[in-house]
């Protein structure tokens, strides 16, 4: 195969082929594109991070000794909203999504590449937006801006973190225009439906969720920041406007925002257990309908945020009944997984580890939404730690486990360098056991009655120690994530050069080399065998040995 | 890996100019840039459906003064605005004829007329609202007052608030839709330019039949806005 | 009550806890038991719709016994039963105020009796608060602008949290309180000391001093409907449409007077809005909701609760 080689002697890479601050400003390569993102993903993960170690810092003790009051409003305001809409939703798609869904599919690059780089550029508007507001003293309305609170009550930067989201909510939009074209229109020869990666279905069903609901949480932010602005009555009712109208507008969009987060993770799972015990996905089709359906489905239920917000009993009953058929595929996804591994051969290379401790993890997740969904339960559930434990456990134990898992599955690709894998085993476990003991309490926590966004609690001492047991999961935690932070940045100068397949693993990204080319593939590839060939790759490896 | 005798794409750009790099082929391109505009369009739908939602539950909670309100508004210029955005789609899709036929000089021209008519709508409209500000129509000032009753019952005056929610939804609905507007007078500028340096030949119209399409929803909004908003029980 | 959310409760948690271990049972024995070993080879299985069917169907039978049980529950706890005790509540930030029928205000201490069931009837005088009390397993938002309702049955006395649920502001963790359940003859002790004035009396006063029995006569038809019996009664309005006379209907009836015209009246009431305050707007729709009601006539003594078994 004619590579290009540079002067140095070097061959050419999408790293290598053009240096310099425009080359990268001005990029329209999708695979540089999502390093510029996971820059700033990664910026910003740290700093919802920072405030969520002050806040399990203010809650060792039940008296609010650490931070005033206000501030503590902010920490956990701000904590959810940088998490939420700069690192949650963005990362899988517009990292591992942009740099890998061109080439899954055997295309050049994404149908829009100019676009690409505008959605990067309304992320990092949007996210200097964000830091402007958090430099110029935050604001303390709870990432969820319930009015007549956010609109009526508040003198904190309301209107701009508004803008920062409404911002932010473009580039989400965007990207997933972007990605349905894409997956539509530029699939290489022979790349059927039925043989895509399920990483990309993934991602459709994400962008379907990104394109319909975005706008509409939009909507509902523009309308509260014209409140403001304005003294209009829309959501005030001493003005005639309804409090409950911009609940709905708002969950009608952060119901299926969890689903965005969560599905691109279930994506890169299905591709780390199937390379990692050797196998086809159990349940191919199936999979792929349970993306979608639970895209679908997840439209549906959004008042499931509202059963005491003084909904009728009737709108309740049905929002509780549709919740349960959300759960079903999610349910069957985690019985394929475990279905793939039987009969595999399985390895435990760090990015199965992530993947193991994903099953588990969002398997607890998923169940304690099962309480949450149930009306008797809930009522008492909501509003207090349960629900906090519930989606951090899908979340966090869910999504950034399988993002991690994703990082290091394709970090040989990526970066064309091997990370260390002791390393990367330790942080693993790291991850995981701090993540369980920082969250597994809050659900008694919130079953005996602890209510969210408390900065003090010393009308209930018996809270303490939960609390005491969960802040020194969070210190485990961060450890177990400033260990790859430290050890990918160590092996871009230090690591061993990575082979184009280090996992033998099946999909057409394996088939060139680590880092690619920028325009991907030499020839555009005709694809004539099925997703997971695994049996012919292990027979292939068998017949030629390669050492490693 | 199985490999197929190389079609490389550069030899393609090279005859083709208008042929983007990372596309096989021109269908291709002009096969995604229509899924774009379609799949965008949807974003838009669900945009202004937001709106439309908070727009029709008030009307159903209010609706004597939400009629009160809707009657103050100037039909004869809502109908006028109306007619004017009809006419700019009509002369849109024949600049979109024009393209796709080869006559080159006609584009600009029916492009200029959409030109026009956008600016008339959107002078008609900054009328209308200065006469809302003029009549203390405009939410959210202390001076706000809608004068009058509510339809069939002479002695109930209009609620002050929910007027100001009518006025509320209507200049942040009318007003998106202007915006939306303006961003598309700007670029039928651009594309004028464009067509008189010849770039929308036969074959490489796409630019223009999806902008087309974007102007026609455009238009398509302020249809369902126009009744919903101005003929709210006239008689 | 609070027994019947805890059994559902450990239901929920014997299933899922179920369901954990046999997921991470089979997870854990696969990785081990079928891990990578020289010379044997993966087998490539494509899945089995039979399996698919067997796995969607029978957790689906599952939750859909969990939604029926909760659903039940909430039934319940969404309709406040008849003769219940009433406490009108006003919530803001950052501070519970309680009114009892019987004229008792109190702050962030809610005393109530053992055995006899307790309706509060729950406004806001600025943003959304929640009335939380984990130890009887309700939860309620208030809302400024209309009435939400929660009722719970003490059947243990003792003094319980009492939370604010919802972010309300800067000393949201600060709006806590307390019910105190008590023995009956502790509550009567309680009760007794003090000469309020009960509620609806007070209602009473404000009803004549408002006008209002100007229009709203009870002996003859006067420009306004006839208020005795009218609650919980359907109305028709002149739009066709017949609503209930419930607690929001008499609230909004006093503060837009005009957004339901009944049949047959003219539009003529003026309206209170910002004329009167919360307690005050409590005090009349108390004072509506007695008239006509044997049982819960304005007392002018200690309402005597019938003791419940």
């Amino acid at each position: 195969m004619a590579t290009a080689v540079l002067e140095s002697g070097e061959r050419e890479t999408y790293l290598n082929r053009e240096y310099g601050i425009k080359s990268w400003l001005l990029t329209v390569d999708h695979k540089r594109i999502a390093l510029l993102y996971l820059m700033g993903i990664t910026f910003f993960f740290f700093i919802g991070g920072f405030f969520a170690l002050l806040i399990r810092l203010e809650l060792l003790t039940p008296a609010g000794d650490l931070v005033q009051a206000d501030t503590y409003n902010k920490l956990f305001t701000m904590h959810g909203q940088v998490m939420v809409f700069f690192f949650l939703i963005p990362a899988v798609p517009a990292v591992l999504g942009n740099f890998l869904i061109p080439i899954m599919i055997g295309a050049k690059d994404l149908a829009f590449p100019r676009i690409n780089l505008l959605s990067w550029y309304l992320y990092i508007i949007g996210g200097m937006l964000m830091v402007y507001t958090i430099l110029a003293g935050g604001v303390d309305t709870g990432w969820t801006f319930y009015t007549p609170l956010s609109t009526e009550f508040l003198k904190t930067n309301v209107t701009t973190a508004a803008l920062a989201v409404f911002v932010s909510g473009f580039s989400s939009i965007l990207t997933g225009l972007n990605f349905i074209v894409t997956i539509h229109r530029m699939r290489a020869p022979g790349m059927t439906w039925n043989r895509l990666p399920l990483f990309v279905w993934a991602h459709y069903a994400t962008s379907i969720i990104q394109v319909l609901g975005t706008p509409v949480v939009a909507i509902a932010i523009v309308l509260v920041a014209l409140e403001r602005l304005f003294h209009l009555g829309i959501f005030n009712p001493t003005l005639g406007g309804d409090p409950l109208l911009f609940q709905h507008l708002f969950w009608f969009y952060s119901h299926p925002a969890v689903y965005i987060m969560i599905l691109p993770g279930m994506g890169i799972v299905s591709e780390i257990v199937c390379c990692f015990s050797r196998k086809r996905v159990f349940g191919y089709k199936a999979m792929a309908l349970a993306l979608l359906g639970i895209a679908v489905v997840g439209f549906l239920v959004w008042a499931h945020h509202m059963f005491v917000a003084g909904i009728s009993l009737y709108a309740a009953l049905i929002f509780s009944f549709l919740s349960y058929f959300v759960a079903v595929p999610s349910a069957i996804k985690v019985f394929n997984w475990t279905s793939t591994m039987y009969k595999g051969s399985i390895t435990y290379q760090t990015p199965m580890l992530y993947a193991f401790g994903f099953v588990g993890l969002f398997t607890i997740g998923g169940l304690t939404g099962l309480f949450l969904a149930c009306l008797g339960v809930d009522v008492h559930v909501t509003d207090t730690y349960f629900v906090v434990a519930h989606f951090h456990y899908i979340m966090v134990g869910g999504m950034v486990m399988a993002y991690l898992g994703g990082m290091h599955f394709w970090w040989p690709k990526i970066s064309g360098r091997l990370y260390p894998e002791g390393w990367g085993r330790l942080a693993a476990l790291l991850v995981f056991v701090g993540f369980n003991l920082t969250f597994f309490p809050q659900f008694i926590l919130g079953y005996m009655g602890m209510p969210r966004r408390y900065w003090d609690y010393s009308h209930s001492p018996e809270f303490q120690i939960l609390n005491v047991l969960s802040t020194a999961g969070a210190t485990i935690l961060a450890v177990g994530y400033l260990l790859p932070m430290i050890y990918f940045l160590w092996s871009m100068r230090y690591g061993k050069p990575a082979p184009d397949n280090p996992w033998n693993a099946a999909g057409l990204e394996w088939t060139i080399p680590s880092p690619p080319t920028t325009f991907n593939f030499e020839e555009q590839p005709v694809v004539t065998w099925e997703a997971y060939n695994y049996d012919e790759l292990d027979q292939r490896r068998e017949e030629v040995p390669v050492a490693h | 890996m199985h490999t197929s005798p190389p079609a490389t794409v550069e030899g393609e750009a090279h005859e083709n100019p208008a042929l983007l790099h990372h596309f096989a082929t021109e269908e291709q391109q002009k096969n995604a840039a229509s899924l774009g505009m379609w799949i965008f369009l949807i974003t838009e739908i669900m945009f202004f459906g937001g709106m439309f939602c908070a727009y029709l539950v008030y009307r159903y909670s209010y609706f004597g003064d939400f009629a009160a309100a809707s009657s103050s508004l100037d039909l004869k210029l809502g109908t006028i605005n109306t007619i004017v955005l009809i006419g700019s789609s009509l002369t849109v899709a024949m600049a979109v004829r024009c393209a796709q036929v080869g006559k080159q000089k006609a584009i600009a021209v029916y492009l200029l007329l959409t030109i026009i008519l956008g600016v008339a709508f959107l002078g008609i409209k900054a009328i209308e609202y200065k006469q809302k500000f003029d009549e203390h129509h405009v939410p959210g000032l202390a001076n706000f007052h809608l004068e009058g009753h509510v339809p069939r019952h002479a002695d109930v005056p209009v609620n002050q608030n929910h007027a100001q929610i009518y006025f509320s939804l209507y200049f942040a609905m009318t007003g998106m839709h202007a915006l939306h507007m303006i961003i598309g007078i700007a670029l039928l500028g651009f594309m004028i330019i464009r067509a008189r340096a010849g770039a929308y030949t036969t074959g490489h119209v796409t630019y223009v039949e999806n902008f087309g399409l974007y102007w026609h929803f455009v238009d398509i909004i302020w249809i369902y806005l126009f009744p919903l908003l101005y003929l709210i029980s006239r008689h | 009550m609070a027994n019947n959310v805890d059994a559902l409760y450990i239901f929920l948690l014997v299933v899922s806890a179920l369901m954990s271990v046999l997921i991470f049972t089979m997870v854990i024995f696969f990785a081990v038991r079928y891990r990578k070993k020289a010379g044997v080879r993966a087998e490539q299985i494509d899945g089995s719709h039979a399996l698919e069917i067997t796995w969607s169907l029978i957790p689906f039978c599952v939750f859909m016994v969990f939604f029926v049980w909760g659903a039940a529950i909430y039934f319940k706890e969404r309709r406040p039963p008849q003769n219940s005790a009433e406490v009108y509540t006003v919530a803001k930030q950052w501070m519970w105020k309680f009114e009892h029928m019987e004229g008792q205000r109190e702050i962030n201490e809610l005393h109530v009796p053992v055995g006899r069931d307790v309706k509060m009837i729950m406004t806001s005088q600025d943003v959304i608060h929640s009335f939380y009390v984990p130890a009887f397993r309700i939860k309620q938002d208030v809302l400024p602008g209309r009435y939400t309702v929660a009722w719970f049955h003490p059947t243990k006395a003792g003094t319980y949290h009492l939370f604010c649920a919802e972010y309300c502001g800067t000393m949201h963790s600060g709006m806590v309180g307390s019910v105190v359940v008590m023995e009956p003859k502790d509550y009567q002790a309680w009760m007794g000391g003090g000469g309020n004035q009960p509620l609806a009396v007070t209602g009473e006063k404000l009803f004549a001093e408002l006008g209002c029995a100007t229009c709203h006569k009870t002996d003859t038809q006067g420009r306004g409907p006839n208020l005795v019996a009218l609650f919980n009664k359907p109305v028709l309005l002149e739009d066709g449409r017949t609503v209930v006379a419930d607690e929001n209907y008499l609230r909004e009836s006093i503060l837009q007077p005009t957004a339901k015209i009944v049949n047959g009246f003219k539009p003529v009431m003026p309206t209170f809005q910002g004329q009167i305050s919360d307690e005050q707007l409590n005090a009349l729709v108390a004072y509506v909701k007695s008239l006509g009601q044997q049982s819960n006539a304005p007392a002018h003594n200690v309402a005597a609760a019938t003791p419940q078994p």
